[in-house]
C-alpha cells in the first residue's frame, strides 16, 4: 500500500493541473457558446464534445501527431526547447484534454438560458456586461460549475488510453493511477492493482459526495 | 414623451410599432404573442436586431440613422417581467438595491409597496404578489427614466391583483415616472393607464385614449 502513495499523489496533482488550466477555457467556451447563433452553437458543441465520444486512443494518436517533432504545435515547442512528449506535461495535456467536454457542457447548461435572462435584468439595472456575469450568472450557477469542475476531475484521474500514448508508463515519471493498475494486472500483480483500485473508488466517491454536500447547503442558503 | 418607431424581426412577425405617447400610464393591449414584451424588450435594450428610433424625452435610447444604440445599463429603464427575475442567490434588500444605495427612497419605496416584512427573506420564500412588488420596488430604486411593467399580474391570483394594482397605483401618484403597462386584460388596462395601445401580430391596430380604446375593441367584438 505504501507503495502506492506517490501514484496516487502524482495523478491527483496531474488532475488539479489539467483542471485548473481547464476552468478559465470552459468558462469561455460556455460564454461563447451562449452568444453564437443557433445554427453555429451545435457545430461548436459537437467539437467541444468530440473527446467524450472519440476512443481516447484516437484523441491521444491525434496529440502524439500534433505534439511530436514533425507536428505543427511540436516544431514550436521544440524551437522554444520544451519537450511535452512522455513527461508529466504531456499526462497533464492528456488528461486536460480529455476532461474538457465534461466540465465544458456542465458549464454550458450552468450559465444556460435561464442565466441570460437574469444577466439581462441586472444590466438594465446599471451593470457592465461583465458586473452581470460577476454579481449575477457566476453565483446563481456555481453549483453546476462545480459540479461540471468534479466530475472533469474524477475524469481527469481515470484517464487512461490518451495518457498511454503521448506519456508512457514510465514508473515514477509519467505513470498515474490508471495506468499502475493497468501494469499491475497485465504483469499478473492483480493484488498489488486492488488498493489502487480501492484508493481510485474512494477519491472520486468521496469528491462528488463533497461536491454533493456544497451545492445542497448552496441551495439551502437561498431558502 | 415616449417616441418609437420600431421595427423588429420576431420568430413569427415583423413588429412594426410607430407611436408617440404623451400620458402618464400607457397600456399596450394584445393578445399572447401579439409582440408586447418583444416592444418592452426593445425599449429595454434587450433586442439587438431593434431598427429605427426609440427615446424618451431628451435622451434618445436607438436612432440606427445616427448610429446610436445605448446599451441597458445606459438606458436607465425600470423592467418589471411577469415573473419578477429576482436575483435568487440575494436577499430582497440586495436585490432592491442592486443598482445602488439610497436608504432614503429604498424607505420610501419599501413603505409605498407594503414590503417591509420581506426585506430579509430570500425570493425563493416569496408569494408571486410578493415577488412582483419587490421587482417594481428594484425597478424603481435607480430612478428610471420610464418603468416598464411586462404583464405583471399574470400568474398571479385574483386577491392579489387588487393588492399588485393598488401598489402600481400608489407608485404612480407617489412617484414621478412615465409607465408603460403590457397586458393581455382589457380592465387592468382600464384600472391605471390613461391611454391604450391595441398591437395585434406586431402592428398598431388602435391607440387612444383608455375608455376609448376599450369601447371600440367591445364594438369589434
Amino acid at each position: 500500500m505504501t507503495t502506492a502513495w506517490p501514484v496516487v499523489l502524482f495523478t491527483i496533482q496531474m488532475a488539479l493541473v489539467a483542471t485548473a488550466i481547464n476552468i478559465p477555457l470552459a468558462l469561455g467556451a460556455a460564454v461563447a457558446a451562449g452568444r453564437m447563433p443557433a445554427r453555429w452553437r451545435s457545430v461548436f458543441d459537437a467539437l467541444i464534445s468530440l473527446p467524450l465520444v472519440l476512443p481516447p486512443t484516437a484523441v491521444g494518436f491525434l496529440l502524439l501527431e500534433l505534439l511530436s517533432r514533425y507536428g505543427f504545435v511540436g516544431r514550436l515547442l521544440e524551437r522554444a526547447g520544451i519537450q511535452v512528449l512522455f513527461t508529466p506535461a504531456a499526462v497533464v495535456v492528456a488528461t486536460a484534454v480529455m476532461s474538457f467536454p465534461l466540465m465544458a457542457r456542465a458549464f454550458r447548461i450552468a450559465l444556460g438560458s435561464s442565466q441570460r435572462r437574469l444577466t439581462d435584468m441586472a444590466r438594465t439595472l446599471g451593470a457592465s456586461p461583465s458586473a452581470a456575469f460577476f454579481r449575477v450568472a457566476l453565483p446563481i450557477a456555481w453549483p453546476g460549475l462545480l459540479s461540471g469542475i468534479v466530475l472533469a476531475w474524477c475524469r481527469a484521474i481515470g484517464e487512461f488510453g490518451a495518457t498511454i500514448l503521448i506519456a508512457g508508463n514510465i514508473p515514477g515519471r509519467t505513470q498515474t493511477l490508471a495506468l499502475a493498475i493497468y501494469q499491475h494486472v497485465q504483469t499478473g500483480r492483480e493484488r498489488e492493482a486492488v488498493p489502487l483500485i480501492l484508493l481510485s473508488i474512494a477519491i472520486s466517491f468521496g469528491a462528488i459526495i463533497a461536491s454533493e454536500l456544497l451545492v445542497r447547503r448552496g441551495a439551502e442558503s437561498r431558502q | 414623451m415616449i417616441a418609437i418607431d420600431l421595427e423588429l424581426p420576431t420568430a413569427s412577425f415583423v413588429l412594426r410599432v410607430e407611436l408617440e405617447l404623451r400620458e402618464r400610464v400607457t397600456a399596450i393591449l394584445g393578445p399572447s404573442g401579439a409582440g408586447k414584451t418583444s416592444l418592452i424588450e426593445a425599449i429595454a435594450g434587450l433586442r439587438p436586431l431593434a431598427r429605427g428610433r426609440i427615446a424618451v424625452d431628451e435622451t434618445v435610447f436607438l436612432d440606427r440613422a445616427r448610429g446610436i444604440r445605448l446599451a441597458p445599463e445606459s438606458r436607465r429603464v425600470g423592467l418589471v417581467p411577469q415573473d419578477g427575475a429576482l436575483f435568487p442567490h440575494l436577499s430582497v434588500r440586495k436585490n432592491i438595491t442592486f443598482a445602488g444605495e439610497d436608504d432614503e427612497r429604498f424607505e420610501r419605496l419599501v413603505r409605498t409597496l407594503d414590503i417591509l416584512p420581506l426585506i430579509d427573506r430570500m425570493p425563493a420564500t416569496l408569494s408571486g404578489g410578493e415577488r412582483q412588488r419587490v421587482a417594481i420596488a428594484r425597478a424603481l430604486m435607480m430612478r428610471p427614466r420610464i418603468l416598464l411593467l411586462d404583464e405583471p399580474l399574470a400568474g398571479v391570483d385574483l386577491e392579489l391583483r387588487d393588492r399588485i394594482i393598488e401598489s402600481i397605483r400608489r407608485i404612480r401618484a407617489d412617484f414621478d415616472v412615465p409607465m408603460i403597462y403590457a397586458t393581455h386584460h382589457p380592465l387592468e388596462a382600464l384600472a391605471l393607464a390613461d391611454e391604450a395601445v391595441v398591437i395585434e401580430r406586431g402592428e398598431v391596430r388602435m391607440h387612444g385614449p383608455t375608455a376609448d380604446v376599450l369601447r371600440r375593441l367591445k364594438i369589434r367584438g
